[in-house]
């Protein structure tokens, strides 16, 4: 591959803080670069008016393969990504079969060599996600599975739980475990609070994940086990993080886009496509979560894209699937909270780039000397409106849909390649 | 069209009362009022409906309201079709929208809805070119509940719910019926009470207006009206209340219980009855203090009036 040459773009980069014009050269994959007077090249960029910061890392993805590919592929949930400036994705284990061993592992893996992004598997916890059968975590580890995680419910059983922080601790391996109590959330579809009580539908409490949070950091404390708290949505569940960070506790902590930018009421009048898990909550809590992410609490923002078929949502509110894709919107809902001014570009984009990487333990995350070329360029200040039929995912359900958001990728560049260009 | 102050009805669909304006509500209780007299529903020129075809779709077993929809329908001349869904296709995997295409394909210019989960015939109104009718959807409404409700204290009070205090007592929680009343009456201007166990009143529901209280004697002082829930016998088995013996102790309604209300106080009950339960029988059966039986002739006089008035606006924007 000839080197190309990045240039004029306002470069970005949260491990060194750095953020100014400058320009990227880009050789054999790798930034060779950062500075002025390279050479001219063919392939150069002119990024005029483009931001460059490190492509982003999302934590969070579910894909239908194996099992449900005619939610999302492989292959297609790549596609998605780079449109939306992602170049590298963790594939959640909840697939049919389970990511629960190392050939399954590897198969993803494979399927992911294809992709023209960097895909990454996060092994089950338990086998086939029963809850208490634990898995081979040392081997999926060297097979090279970056993360391990519940699925969509929680480890419930706190004896496991214990055994998986301690057991995984061996291999310094990162548990992610949902936030919820079983029971306080069993057949609930919403936040509970006047709005939905008015609306009839049966809300989860706000502290059926502040006491799943308090239980698993208590665990992790006694452990010494990488815990990763999976997206917290309440102002509760981030007062128990934020005293565990005061305490040095060794965990980190996760929230999703859309609980970022929406609330319960974008439910309206019963929206399935706004019915997530954990549920949209009060305006507060949406502030709470920002906060958080202002001042470290919260360590990561995911996607936690979750394709879904029209079949599944269009449903009375109640039995429809909750879930939303959210790897094209990642980028640029996370800008439009920049331009209201609601988030520091440079925190949206280390909890977004540098700080998953650094949790998973991967190069990419930064642009530094020698680091990967997995670059974004995008335009922070464009306005345009999400059109859910125009998404490049198979599957379109978004309740960002007729949104009008500020900031699009433009240019997604994975190893030193252009893999998407809007313009 | 129907009109009310100047003001004309032209809903589309009935499926809340946070929909209707305050001048939409006076239009169908002064429609549901003509209705009353039964000379009135009888005779040739209420046939407004003629040439009109309703379908009773009712996903939940209703025997009430179900009927009360078929006889205000006939009166007004509509074709009346009645679905029993519980027991057919939908018991074989078809969806609510595939219930709604087949049924739109047979154009039918009202469709009355009972659904088992909340939303459901908001849902259908966005997919079907007719009028759609809330008939009850799981825990969120039943306005034309409410609506007859209302209608029945107007008979006996008059039109001015200003200063009334009525109490709602029971099973908030999983009432469909409550929540349409505590929107009604708090938009007529009454007081509302709300009075049951703390496992049955849902969650920050002081915000909706309402006083809140877990003991008879103060929830009901003063109290010029008292709707009694309809508790499903489910619920008192341990799950949400410890005993049915227990449930009544604190939250039936006998002549006791009754006393810390007003003195000339009515009782209603949106039926059907768990007497000894929630209610005793000599309350129920008291034609002095109970109204329960004028709410089912209400009820078919609202139920006119809503199909009139929806007919009505759906014809003057075709």
């Amino acid at each position: 591959m000839s080197p190309c040459v990045i240039r004029n773009a306002r470069v970005i980069d949260p491990e060194s803080d750095r953020d100014e014009q400058t320009d990227i050269l880009v050789e054999d994959g790798h930034i060779a670069a950062i500075g002025h007077g390279f050479h001219t090249y063919e392939n150069d960029i002119d990024a005029t008016g483009l931001i460059a910061a490190p492509g982003l890392v999302d934590m969070r993805v579910i894909t239908g393969e194996p099992g449900t590919e005619n939610c999302e592929s492989i292959a297609s949930a790549a596609k998605a990504a780079a449109a939306g400036g992602v170049t590298t994705i963790v594939i959640m284990p909840d697939t049919n079969p389970v990511i629960d061993d190392m050939s399954l592992v590897n198969y993803v893996q494979r399927k992911g060599e294809d992709t023209d992004i960097k895909i990454q598997v996060a092994g089950a916890l338990t086998k086939g996600l029963d809850g208490r059968t634990l898995t081979e975590i040392g081997l999926m580890s060297q097979e090279g599975a970056v993360m391990f995680s519940s699925g969509a419910t929680p480890i419930t059983n706190a004896l496991t739980m214990r055994r998986i922080l301690s057991y995984s601790a061996g291999f310094n391996a990162l548990v992610a475990n949902r936030a919820k109590d079983p029971a306080l959330t069993h057949e609930t579809c919403v936040h509970e609070s006047d709005f939905s009580a008015r609306l009839g539908l049966t809300g989860a409490p706000s502290i059926a994940e502040r006491i799943m949070v308090e239980r698993d950091v208590a665990l992790a404390e006694l452990t010494g086990g990488r815990l990763l708290i999976d997206m917290i949505s309440s102002q509760e569940a981030l007062a128990v993080v934020r005293r565990a960070k005061m305490r040095d506790v060794d965990i980190a902590c996760s929230v999703s886009i859309n609980h970022l930018c929406l609330n319960e009421n974008d439910i309206g009048d019963y929206r399935t496509f706004a019915k997530l898990d954990p549920p949209l909550r009060d305006e507060t809590d949406r502030l709470a979560l920002l906060q958080g992410v202002g001042d470290g609490t919260i360590d990561v923002i995911v996607s936690a894209h979750d394709p879904r078929p029209a079949g599944e949502k269009r449903l009375p509110f109640e039995e429809a699937s909750p879930g939303a894709v959210g790897l094209e919107l990642l980028l640029a809902a996370g800008l439009s909270q920049v331009a209201d001014n609601a988030l520091d570009l440079m925190t949206y984009l280390r909890a977004v780039t540098l700080n998953p990487a650094d949790l998973l333990d991967l190069p990419q995350g930064r642009l530094s000397e020698g680091a990967p070329a997995d670059i974004v360029l995008f335009d922070p200040d464009k306005p345009w409106v999400v059109d859910s039929d125009a998404l490049v995912s198979q599957s379109n359900n978004t309740p960002f849909d007729d949104s009008r958001l500020t900031g699009k990728a433009v240019v997604t560049i994975c190893d030193g390649r252009v893999v998407a260009h809007y313009r | 069209m129907a009109f009310s102050n100047g003001y004309p009805f032209t809903q589309r669909h009935c499926l809340s009362i946070s929909q209707f304006s305050r001048p939409d509500i006076e239009t169908l209780l002064t429609l549901g009022e003509h209705y009353l007299d039964l000379s009135v529903q009888k005779s040739g020129e209420s046939k407004v409906l003629t040439g009109k075809t309703l379908i009773n779709l009712f996903f939940e077993n209703s025997t009430r309201t179900e009927k009360s929809f078929e006889v205000a329908g006939r009166r007004l001349g509509a074709d009346v079709i009645g679905m029993a869904v519980a027991h057919s296709s939908v018991k074989k995997g078809e969806t609510l929208l595939d219930t709604a295409a087949t049924l739109n394909a047979m154009n039918p210019d009202m469709l009355v809805v009972r659904h088992g989960t909340s939303g459901a015939p908001a849902l259908l109104s966005q997919k079907v070119s007719g009028s759609v009718i809330n008939a009850g959807d799981g825990m969120h409404e039943h306005p034309t509940q409410a609506l007859l409700d209302a209608l029945t204290l107007r008979r006996v009070i008059g039109g001015d719910f200003g200063g009334l205090r009525i109490a709602i007592c029971g099973d908030i929680l999983h009432s469909r019926v409550a929540r349409s009343n505590i929107q009604l009456l708090n938009m007529l201007g009454a007081e509302v009470h709300l009075i049951g166990p703390p496992t049955l009143i849902p969650a920050n529901v002081d915000r909706w207006g309402t006083n809140v209280f877990h003991d008879m004697e103060t929830g009901l002082q003063g109290c010029d009206v008292v709707m009694m829930l309809r508790l499903q016998l489910e619920r008192m088995s341990g799950a949400f209340v410890p005993s049915k013996r227990e449930y009544y102790h604190y939250y039936g309604l006998d002549r006791t219980k009754l006393a810390y209300a007003s003195s000339d106080a009515l009782v209603m009950h949106p039926g059907p009855m768990n007497r000894g339960v929630e209610i005793s029988s000599d309350i129920a059966d008291d034609p002095g203090i109970s109204l329960i039986t004028q709410q089912v002739e209400s009820g078919i006089a609202i139920r006119m009036a809503i199909l009139h008035a929806l007919s009505d606006a759906r014809d003057m924007q075709s």
